[in-house]
């Protein structure tokens, strides 16, 4: 801990502003505070998972861009699946399934064909634009509302309770971004995983096989993207829209990257975007500012520009991330 | 007798037309060095990848620890006892040297990795064979030598009983070299057989018990060490007797050409590459740098040559200032550049050789007929070259890329050459090429000074500075540290001064 702490002094300097900041908001409108982080965490869910899925793939060396089609084709399998079915964990399950599928096809298609990964994650993105519009029909809705949960004691902390209470997906998010730093950087996976991204011939004269394991953890990744595109269409609102992911996978990946390819610095990231968006609101609901709805709204695109200037350059993506790996080549 | 851990009979391997390998048969005991020898292209590299599972032979055996069966893949050859030390080290940057050396075989606590195991490993193994290293270093941060022992640990950390280690030495400084063979000499009295692959004679005369010399994919002569000698060696490697020692008469020193002072040049990460570099280099005579690689040499030449802007100080080439000139104007002041990289600079690949012959004078009249490019006079230059350098293709309309590493150096060099510099600098003019065109390119480089040219030479080989310089200037951190005449200088002195240490008097 005191060694953590000695290598990360900004991080903990900023955490520590941050937290006095929201304690103090907290303790002269705890109402207003409470709800505005609970808007920030909302934003932040879908961003957070998109993030993972991303750092996960590019991790082991595959990029990608398809975060956003991986995202609206399982929000739209998942609440259609559940309207039509009648079952709301059917659908959760066909959203999740999608994601991977989805993950799976990307890396099957980069590593088998070697087809630009790119090009691939585009062609992702415009398919599922194009078939959850045609496929999409008004008036459905969902059997019930997801169900929300508390957990004891810990949803009960002032501020911070926000975190610990609602929907399945919401909830576990926390878990998972805490679970994939651990398998990242504390298990035999992870080390692997790293090895496959930064230096593929190196994992492959170990005896790692390098492009299965590539396939294998963008299709789990996958799964996280489609828990974000569920989480949009079932949790946080009770409907498909067109388009409703919004550009949220793209901004994801600015958010991988200035979380410089770590679970836990793309939360921050992510709950700054949330935060950012959630003061712009309130500042409006309260009539500080006078700007139209449309410029609050163009908040958290406008901050990703600026804070990937900033961070461009000082954060290191994995060194092979894209390149397909061919035995034999390259020792 | 004693115990057999390898023993190949008849290997052949076919890539394609070429015959890699063929009727190779060879053998090695337990705690023997045996060198691999051959020029470019022999069929070493392809030799040692059968034995560690990297591509299967078309015909043959190979036997490890008395077993036959067939060597599915690297992992099959660790699990049986064989590592291996690859040319391009196969470590990942980013992470640490446990982490590295437990890779593909980690130890865990469950889930969990155990890194605290990985560490006792790994000091366990450095200190048993005298491979200091810091278990919980960053690999990028490590020196080069210091990489290649991680290497090394990571092949033991495997339990073998056989290591490969592929050219070792070629990206070591002299010393670390020696560290280097007193490392293999240790790990073989202690059991460990070793297979290296190199192309200097100097190493394989100090530490192998045997040698098996590879020429065109067969193996053309096995000696033990102590019956031969480095002249013995060059001659099976080549087929004929080399001259080691060029033959050159003293110089004939004229005006000065290259007058270069106090150089100051930023490499690609705009950190200072050289600092106040001050060299001379009259007409009729080869000043060589000598350094370890990485100590401003390629930004040096880079500056001279008109590649890259230097920051202060000036360059002049027979008084002419040409510290800002680009390389076109830097050519028509009468400097030819035989570059570092010659896939990169010195030649276009997808380009004829006859084309690639021109690349400097395309534009000069003797290539031109009015507006147009004069095809006739161009194939005619390329058949000359062809012939007076002895580039093995079949046409001169084939594309570079079709050419062997020597022959696509040699068209470099004939090229540079073929404009009659005032100045050539020349930069690692034999790196990565075989021993007859070395020997080609050491005697057109010296045809070039006794015609009157200044040479500055960059090479990372002391050898070739050693044989073919009339001065030395040994750099260190983007500056001269030292300069003499190469008669008579001292290859350990040289050695200390490349890796930094202080020049007495």
């Amino acid at each position: 801990m005191t060694q953590w702490l000695a290598k990360n002094k900004s991080a903990a300097i900023i955490a520590l502003v941050v937290l006095v900041v929201a304690y103090g908001f907290w303790a002269m409108s705890p109402d207003k505070a409470t709800s505005m982080l609970r808007f920030a965490w909302t934003l932040s869910i879908p961003l957070v998972l998109g993030a993972l899925t991303g750092v996960i793939g590019e991790r082991s060396g595959i990029v990608n861009i398809g975060i956003e089609g991986q995202m609206l084709a399982a929000a739209f399998t998942g609440f259609f699946v559940a309207a039509n079915t009648g079952n709301l964990w059917l659908g959760v399950l066909s959203g999740l399934l999608v994601g991977a599928v989805m993950g799976a096809f990307l890396a099957w298609i980069a590593v088998v064909f070697q087809v630009d990964q790119i090009i691939l994650g585009v062609v992702m993105n415009i398919v599922a634009t194009g078939v959850t519009s045609f496929y999409y029909v008004q008036g459905k809705v969902l059997p019930s509302a997801m169900p929300t949960f508390s957990i004891p004691l810990l949803s009960d902390l002032p501020l911070v309770g926000v975190f610990f209470q609602g929907g399945p997906i919401a909830l576990l998010t926390l878990f998972t971004v805490l679970g994939t730093w651990y398998a990242l950087f504390r298990t035999r996976w992870g080390l692997r995983t790293r090895a496959i991204g930064e230096y593929p011939t190196a994992a492959d004269t170990a005896g790692i096989g390098v492009n299965k394991m590539r396939i294998i953890n963008t299709t789990i990744a996958g799964l996280l993207a489609g828990a974000a595109g569920v989480f949009m269409s079932m949790e946080q609102t009770s409907s498909f829209a067109r388009d409703m992911s919004a550009g949220k996978g793209f901004l994801a990946l600015a958010i991988m990257i200035f979380g410089a390819w770590f679970p836990g610095r793309a939360l921050a990231a992510a709950l700054f975007f949330g935060l950012a968006s959630a003061v712009a609101s309130q500042l409006q609901a309260d009539k500080v500012v006078d700007i139209p709805q449309q410029f609050v709204n163009l908040l958290p695109y406008v901050l990703t520009l600026l804070v990937l200037a900033l961070a461009a350059g000082r954060v290191r993506a994995p060194a092979s991330e894209g390149i397909p790996f061919v035995k034999g080549e390259g020792s | 007798m004693s115990e057999r851990i390898l023993d190949i009979v008849g290997l052949t391997k076919v890539y394609g037309s070429v015959r890699a390998n063929e009727d190779i048969t060879m053998h090695v005991d337990r705690g023997e060095i045996v060198a691999l020898l051959g020029e470019n292209g022999a069929g070493k590299s392809t030799l040692v990848k059968q034995i560690f599972g990297l591509g299967r032979p078309d015909a043959g055996t190979i036997t490890i620890n008395g077993d036959p069966a067939k060597i599915k893949d690297p992992t099959d050859a660790s699990a049986r006892g064989i590592g291996m030390v690859h040319q391009h080290f196969q470590l990942v940057p980013v992470m640490t040297v446990a982490e590295n050396v437990i890779l593909g075989h980690e130890p865990t606590k469950g889930l969990s990795l155990n890194l605290s195991a990985a560490r006792a490993l790994v000091t366990e193994i450095s200190e048993r064979h005298g491979l200091a290293v810091d278990p919980d270093a960053t690999i990028e941060d490590l020196p080069v030598g210091t990489q290649q022992r991680v290497e090394i640990i990571k092949a033991l950390s495997r339990q073998v009983d056989l290591l490969i280690l592929d050219e070792p030495t070629a990206v070591l400084t002299p010393q670390e070299t020696d560290e280097l063979l007193a490392v293999m000499k240790e790990l073989a009295a202690a059991g460990t057989s070793i297979v290296f692959i190199t192309h200097k004679l100097r190493e394989v005369l100090a530490v192998a018990d045997r040698v098996y010399v590879l020429r065109r994919g067969k193996t053309v002569g096995e000696v033990r060490a102590a019956d031969t000698d480095a002249a013995g060696l060059a001659q099976m490697m080549v087929g004929r007797s080399v001259v080691l020692q060029v033959d050159k008469a003293d110089p004939q020193v004229g005006d000065e050409v290259l007058k270069v002072d106090d150089l100051h040049v930023l490499d690609d990460r705009k950190l200072p590459a050289v600092n106040g570099f001050t060299v001379a280099v009259r007409a009729g005579e080869i000043v060589g740098v000598a350094g370890v690689e990485g100590n401003g040499q390629r930004e040096l030449v880079e500056a001279i040559a008109g590649m890259r802007r230097p920051v202060s100080g000036t360059v002049s080439l027979s008084g002419k200032d040409i510290t800002t000139a680009d390389p076109h104007a830097t050519h028509a002041a009468g400097l030819g550049h035989i570059p570092e990289d010659r896939e990169k600079h010195g030649l276009v690949s997808g380009y004829s050789i006859a084309d690639n012959l021109v690349l400097n004078r395309f534009d000069e009249p003797e290539f031109t007929s009015g507006v147009m490019r004069d095809f006739g006079a161009i194939k005619e230059n390329a058949a000359n070259w062809i012939q007076v350098f002895d580039i093995r293709t079949p046409s001169g309309e084939l594309p570079a890329s079709s050419l062997s590493g020597g022959n696509k150096q040699k068209v470099v060099v004939a090229r540079e050459m073929s404009a009659k510099p005032k100045l050539l600098l020349a930069a690692q003019p034999t790196r990565g090429v075989d021993v007859g065109s070395i020997e080609f390119i050491h005697r057109r480089i010296v045809e070039a000074r006794d015609a009157g040219a200044a040479v500055l030479l960059v090479s990372a080989e002391l050898d070739e500075i050693l044989s073919l310089s009339d001065r030395i200037a040994v750099v260190h951190a983007g500056k001269v540290v030292a300069e003499m005449p190469a008669a008579g200088a001292d290859r350990t002195k040289i050695g200390e001064l490349m890796a930094g240490g202080h020049h007495e008097g």
